[in-house]
């Protein structure tokens, strides 16, 4: 009897159910756990005063990055320098006591391997298709670019993987996003995501896991669909995936957590059974047609407050929903900002390159492309680089890279999460604009009174060097 | 976990849509090792202006919040949960949540009820000058006005509430199973450990 064909996602699901309640819930089995300072000490503590022990210590790796200050860890004797903060400190020395304390693999603040979770994740091939992925970081669903079912968790839900290496879940409907066609010149991953995000607004994927199909995720590098991935919780969508292939094969062989040997055969083999069967649906489609899609950038505080850079701020009036009217009025007061006014040469006095979305070789190389042989503009005050794990900063210095963003005024600074989110010392400071590689741009997310424009590497590096937004493909 | 059946009390009506966790708790707030004392900086940007609604001594203490679309949007950071439980929030109403929200939510018993955008409005109204109630076992929030709006909400999830149960205990019950489960997964996907194994 032929099985009812299935999309990707009711594979992975049916693939990890350890149990299912008669109520629906499922008890899922999790693969892969990654955890960081911030949204750990609060799950610890809870088996620390329960007496429980980890089920599977092996099966997480922890790092710090959220929290930790992006400047010099260690002096010029190699000596490690102390965290100025003092509640960030102790939130590190949190961490590292647990790991200690309960046998979890860590590489720590001053590992090559050290960086952003979901940079240091895929990049240590502990990332594998196939594999359900949790972390206490919403930005979990990068990991769908490996072709897993990758989402966020809560601390309490981090407390419980680390019990029991299971969730109780219900399923998720279905979603496809289809975007046929070729992307223009000058438009990446991350303006795709950004212009879906726009369509389908911060709450269409809610309830949902988003399948990312089509001949431009197919094309893509594993690295531009881990950032497509990333934002689908922006898109209100716990999980994003794409099915792995040839290009996620050979992105993961070798790498260290990586299967070997015959085991890597029959890995792959495995591997390529998962693909949405033809004739599968899904509970909801959206087709996108590439090469309608231009350098995005966001005008408000909502990732689906989204333009063309060739467009202009919206008027309030122009939505139809009388709460988004609402939201737009607010967020134009937030942002400064009139209606009607052209996007392109608002000026910009900060600029940030880094964050689980776009802080990976590629992103460093698209920034560094536009970079050479120029100079931060003289009202850019501050502008960083901030690469996604250690590693990546070592090849990013192999290539010379370093030296163009040095070269060009912007500083270079060690691996994590930096002015994402404004938690460690790297904030925007309030009533200034930045334009930023990050994910979100919500009110006072980088900073109190910051204002995030939300660019791809590239469009960043342009602003660094004209001082405004602008079309990056007026500079290459 | 405290058992969760009834809710009564003042709503403050803050009918924002998109409400995202760092609006709920930014993240210097998050440096904490703790659950506790979250409530001092929730909601802070929106505190930050006089005349607020949070600081209107009409909710001081109120049980239930009413809010707009897609409540807890963002960020996975549970913080947002315990700053409302901090701030005495047992209940908040809104026509939809982000998913991670209404976990994290629900494991620290408060309860996320979604109702239609008309009977959000009905109910921001009524929120301005009396009181709401929420019953769980009857899954239906009532005004002194006669209003009555029932709300749906996942069975397993209720019985938790309910019961006051404690889902890590409920999981660790079924070791045989994830047991069981584990053997089979080795033997299917071998690599999946040995990749990772730890050396000793």
């Amino acid at each position: 009897m032929a099985s009812k064909p299935r999309t990707l996602y009711e594979k992975i699901w049916d693939a990890h159910v350890v149990e299912r309640r008669e109520d629906g819930t499922c008890l899922i089995f999790v693969d892969r756990h990654l955890v960081h300072e911030v949204t750990s000490p609060q799950a610890f503590e809870g088996l620390r005063m329960a007496g429980r022990p980890v089920r599977r210590p092996e099966l997480t790796l922890a790092t710090p990055d959220h929290n930790l200050p992006t400047t010099a860890r260690i002096d010029a004797a190699g000596q490690r320098l102390p965290i100025a903060d003092g509640q960030s400190a102790q939130q590190l020395s949190a961490l590292e006591q647990n790991v200690a304390e309960f046998g979890i693999r860590y590489f720590n603040a001053t590992a090559r391997q050290q960086g952003i979770v979901h940079v240091v994740g895929p990049e240590q091939g502990f990332s594998l298709p196939g594999t359900t992925i949790v972390c206490g970081d919403s930005h979990t669903a990068a990991h769908g670019g490996m072709g897993a079912l990758a989402f966020g968790i809560g601390t309490s839900e981090v407390e419980h993987v680390l019990a029991t290496q299971t969730l109780l879940l219900q399923p998720s409907r279905t979603m496809e996003i289809r975007v046929d066609g070729e992307l223009g010149p000058g438009v990446t991953s991350k303006d795709l995501i950004l212009h879906i995000i726009g369509v389908i607004g911060t709450a269409g994927g809610t309830g949902h896991v988003i399948e990312y199909r089509g001949e431009v995720f197919e094309r893509m590098s594993v690295e531009s669909r881990l950032t497509v991935c990333n934002m689908s919780i922006e898109g209100g969508a716990r999980s994003g995936l794409v099915a792995p292939d040839e290009t996620t094969f050979a992105y993961l062989k070798g790498r260290p957590f990586a299967p070997q040997g015959a085991e890597w055969d029959a890995a792959v083999a495995y591997w390529r059974t998962l693909h949405t069967d033809p004739g599968a649906t899904f509970d909801k489609s959206v087709v996108i047609d590439a090469g309608t899609v231009e350098p995005t950038v966001t005008w408000g505080t909502s990732p689906e407050d989204t333009a063309p850079i060739t467009g202009f701020v919206p008027a309030p009036e122009s939505f139809a929903d009388p709460s988004k009217q609402d939201a737009a009025r607010k967020s134009l007061a937030y942002m400064g900002l009139e209606p009607g006014q052209k996007l392109a040469g608002l000026p910009v006095e900060n600029v940030f390159i880094g964050s689980c979305t776009n802080s990976r070789i590629e992103d460093l190389r698209a920034a560094a492309a536009v970079l050479k042989g120029r100079h931060r503009a003289a009202n850019v005050k501050w502008a960083i680089v901030v690469p996604g794990s250690g590693l990546v900063k070592e090849q990013a210095e192999a290539e010379g890279l370093d030296r163009i963003f040095t070269d060009a005024g912007l500083e270079w600074r060690e691996p994590g999460c930096s002015a994402c989110l404004g938690m460690n010392p790297d904030k925007v400071p309030a009533g200034e604009r930045c334009a930023s590689t990050s994910n979100r741009n919500f009110v006072g997310r980088q900073g109190p009174g910051s204002r995030t424009h939300l660019v791809s590497p590239a469009m960043a590096a342009a602003a660094a060097v004209t001082g405004r937004l602008v079309d990056v493909r007026e500079l290459v | 976990m405290e058992p969760v059946r009834a809710i009564e009390g003042r709503a403050i009506p803050f009918g924002l849509k998109n409400v995202d966790t760092d609006l709920i708790i930014p993240a210097r707030w998050l440096k904490t090792i703790s659950r506790e004392g979250l409530g001092a900086g929730a909601f802070e940007a929106v505190r930050a202006e006089p005349g607020n609604i949070f600081d209107d001594p009409r909710f001081a203490g109120a049980p239930i919040l009413i809010a707009g679309d897609n409540f807890g949007c963002g960020s996975s950071r549970e913080h947002a949960a315990w700053a409302l439980a901090d701030m005495g929030v047992r209940a908040v109403i809104a026509p939809s949540f982000s998913d991670i929200f209404s976990g994290n939510a629900f494991k620290n018993g408060i309860l996320t009820v979604a109702l239609p955008q008309d009977a959000v409005d009905r109910l921001l109204a009524v929120a301005q000058t009396d009181p709401v109630s929420i019953d769980l076992e009857s899954q239906s929030v009532t005004t002194p006005f006669q209003d009555r709006f029932s709300f749906p909400i996942d069975p397993f999830r209720k019985d938790c509430l309910l019961r006051g149960l404690d889902e890590i205990g409920l999981t660790l019950a079924r070791d045989a199973a994830i047991s069981t489960y584990e053997r089979r997964l080795d033997a299917a996907q071998p690599w999946l450990v040995r990749g990772t194994a730890l050396s000793a």
